[in-house]
């Protein structure tokens, strides 16, 4: 399920980041712009949304408690998440579809962009008031009232981390498939500039944990493996950075997913063994022995069917555009 | 507006919607599939641009049914977390395998829509079939799930848990495969049906366009061999219901008293104050056959169950009085289409599509289908109630509890009039201009795509 959750980070939330990049979209290159960013989405994103589907029906299968507590708990915001997905599929779907006349086009990329915004931010939000360790549970019934847990700093801050590093992510990969100079100068100046608030949200994100998310905040310092993990993002994040101001387009990607990749592990391991601290952990909310063999069985089955065609499906649609980025 | 209706309005506004694009989704793909395989096939210019059409108008509906598929998986916890919590563990499993069904579909329709210029004819052809067998599978394991609120196997309660719980029983519950088949062919029925009706409105207009007389004829074959099929799972359905839902039975043939050799009651109002159906059409021991294949079945009635434990009965009723009526027309305009064009091959003419009785007939008839399918999704949701799990657990137990839940309601009202009216606009632009150059020469004067 953490594997489920980062590939969607990785890959959907590029797809976010690119919706970000198209209300930024400015200049005289700007409908350039946007058309790589369309192009870049297009064919992959109702794959990569798919995997947010799968982390969902995975929590309610594996751990149904912990569903029930947490879809009680954050209502509002996940209704408010589920708004801007609603918003940010249909309305991209429909920009591709509509009248190619400005006015029309421009009404749909703005209405596309601000989802592409606020759902991110939702996003970070519900990590985050999961992590603060404010959902209290008592005998299954949720008890701390459905705004304290997310109308907080840290959510908020999460929720903010998680819009930068979506937009850091698209901006690098953008890099990587616009074909001409020009196009990618201008995605690599964006990129540069996101992952500096990256870094500065990330900050605020571990300061604001002191009081927030006290126990995720003693399990990022908790043991030496959590350090050394963190030395090991710093390292990728700095590399990326680093690739990206020396042009290293293709380098600079690799870092940069393995850097969010490594946030992602990092959280998921200062929260082990908590689903919804302080109350619910994996132990205490799976299910039955039965039904966890046999979504094993299921996951392994759909991985051997999935893979080999996602894979198939980033070929076709990705490989020649890395082809031409590197003729530059 | 208390809670609990919001919350089961929230539920119904969402599943209505979301249950059109669905079978769109489902049934879609193999009339893409049948057109680009004709294409292959005979070389013929006409069928290409009628599976690029196609699979333009899918990729829209599809955008919007895989939102609010993903909308509908978060409500199941933001509505119904104690349905979750319970059930979870018994009944997650076919939710995870629709998952990866959804998923496989989503990957190879990307290779559909964006691929027709880069991966050979046949890999194309492939991936559009991937989607179809995909998209019926994902529907499949959806209506599992719901066949197990019917009839709920795979676990004993304890104490008031469920125990010792094994989700593969859960799936084989006898309500799953009649409740499958019924669901399937009602999918490929309602979309050919939409479909044939298009394109017969087009060719009122446009006669001798061959476009839209490929079209017709490959939508009509689906639709039509799914339409006449039909009747027979939904009585393999209705006596399924019989044996494991007496109560739902009862509540959807408006049968109040208990009775020996009960009538099959066409049309009526049922009047739960007095306990009478009133000005059916009774068909004497009807009922007692469909139901249980011997006139002198007893049928149990309404009145042997608690109140407290009975389905509203008229809304029950009449929703599945009219999803007969429609599958039976339905049926109708396919076996006339079918001896339509039996007499015109016997004459080795192929002017079958030119009776304009027909194509009127098929016009009217487009909507007949989308109607079945969500009356007959009401008889299945409402005619369980009080119950969300049959026997087992109430929907007011399930609901969640916080509050002001119109709220969400109205919005999520509102933003699907949104997309669905933005949804019928795209499609009509895209639909409006017919494609010249298929006149009934059959010369290609110029393609359109």
């Amino acid at each position: 399920m953490i594997a489920a959750l980062i590939i969607y980070a990785l890959l959907g939330g590029a797809d976010y980041g690119g919706g970000v990049w198209d209300l930024f979209a400015f200049g005289k290159r700007a409908p350039a712009q946007r058309a790589l960013i369309a192009q870049a989405i297009g064919p992959v994103w109702e794959a990569n949304h798919v995997w947010l589907i799968l982390v969902i029906v995975v929590l309610f299968t594996a751990f149904p408690p912990a569903f029930a507590a947490i879809s009680t708990a954050l209502h509002i915001p996940l209704t408010l998440l589920l708004i801007g997905i609603v918003l940010r599929g249909t309305t991209f779907t429909f920009r591709a579809h509509d009248v190619k006349r400005d006015d029309v086009q421009r009404r749909w990329s703005l209405l596309f962009s601000i989802a592409s915004i606020i759902t991110p931010v939702l996003l970070g939000i519900v990590l985050g008031a999961i992590a603060s360790g404010t959902i209290r549970v008592e005998n299954g019934v949720v008890v701390s009232g459905f705004l304290k847990s997310w109308l907080a700093p840290f959510p908020f801050a999460v929720g903010f981390f998680a819009l930068s590093l979506f937009a850091f992510l698209a901006g690098v990969y953008l890099t990587v498939e616009a074909s001409e100079n020009e196009l990618q100068e201008d995605f690599r100046t964006r990129a540069l500039i996101a992952g500096f608030a990256v870094g500065i949200l990330a900050l605020i994100v571990f300061l604001l944990a002191g009081t927030g998310a006290p126990t995720v905040r003693a399990g990022i310092s908790r043991s030496w493996w959590a350090l050394g993990l963190h030395l090991f993002t710093a390292v990728f994040a700095v590399a990326a950075f680093y690739a990206l101001w020396t042009r290293k387009y293709r380098v600079a990607r690799i870092c940069a997913a393995v850097q969010v990749t490594l946030i992602l592990l990092g959280w998921a391991l200062a929260q082990f063994p908590y689903l919804v601290e302080p109350g619910i952990t994996i132990y205490s909310a799976a299910a039955p022995r039965a039904t966890l063999q046999l979504l094993l069985i299921a996951l392994a089955a759909g991985v051997l069917v999935l893979f080999p065609s996602y894979y198939y499906l980033f070929r076709v649609f990705k490989g020649e555009a890395a082809y031409s980025a590197r003729r530059h | 507006m208390n809670g609990l209706l919001a919350a089961r309005s929230q539920m119904a506004m969402s599943l209505a919607f979301h249950i059109v694009f669905a079978a769109i989704g489902i049934a879609m793909p193999l009339l893409m599939i049948i057109a680009e395989w004709q294409w292959l096939r005979t070389k013929d210019e006409v069928y290409l641009a009628l599976a690029k059409r196609w699979a333009k108008g899918t990729a829209i509906l599809f955008a919007v049914g895989a939102v609010s598929g993903t909308v509908l998986s978060f409500e199941l916890g933001l509505l119904w977390p104690g349905f979750m919590r319970y059930a979870g563990a018994i009944i997650g499993m076919p939710f995870s395998l629709e998952g990866f069904a959804f998923f496989t579909e989503a990957i190879f329709l990307g290779i559909y829509l964006y691929g027709w210029t880069r991966v050979p004819p046949r890999a194309h052809l492939f991936a559009g079939a991937m989607v179809a067998v995909s998209g019926a599978l994902s529907g499949i394991f959806v209506v599992i799930a719901n066949a197990w609120m019917n009839t709920p196997k795979g676990f004993h309660i304890v104490n008031g848990r469920p125990v010792d719980i094994d989700p593969l029983a859960a799936m084989m519950n006898p309500a799953a495969s009649a409740q499958t088949l019924h669901m399937t062919l009602a999918a490929y029925a309602a979309t050919g049906f939409v479909v044939a009706g298009i394109h017969a409105f087009m060719l009122r207009r446009d006669a001798n366009n061959r476009f839209h007389k490929s079209a017709l004829a490959i939508a009509l074959t689906v639709g039509g061999v799914a339409a006449i099929l039909q009747p027979l799972s939904g009585d393999l359905l209705a006596k399924m219901v019989a044996k494991n839902l007496p109560v739902k039975l009862a509540a959807l043939e408006g049968q109040f008293a208990t009775e020996k050799g009960a009538p099959l009651r066409i049309g009526g109002i049922p009047d739960e104050g007095s306990g009478l159906t009133r000005y059916a059409i009774q068909i004497p021991y009807g009922l007692s056959i469909l139901a249980y294949n011997d006139p002198n079945a007893t049928v149990k009635g309404l009145n042997d169950f608690p109140a407290t434990e009975r389905p509203p009965v008229a809304i029950v009723h009449l929703s599945f009085q009219i999803m007969v009526a429609c599958g039976l027309a339905m049926m109708g305009i396919a076996v006339w289409a079918a001896w339509q064009y039996w007499r015109a091959r016997r004459k080795k003419s192929n002017a079958w599509l030119e009776s304009r009785w027909l194509l009127r007939v098929l016009v009217l008839g487009a909507p007949l289908g989308f109607i079945a399918i969500e009356t007959g999704w009401v008889v299945t949701e409402v005619g369980r109630q009080p119950w969300i799990i049959y026997g087992v657990m109430k929907t007011a137990e399930a609901v969640t509890p916080i509050p002001g839940l119109v709220v969400p309601f109205i919005t999520f009202t509102v933003l699907y009039i949104f997309l669905a009216a933005i949804t019928v606009w795209l499609l009509l632009r895209q639909v409006a201009a017919s494609p010249q150059g298929f006149g009934s020469d059959g010369q290609k004067v110029m393609l359109a795509a």
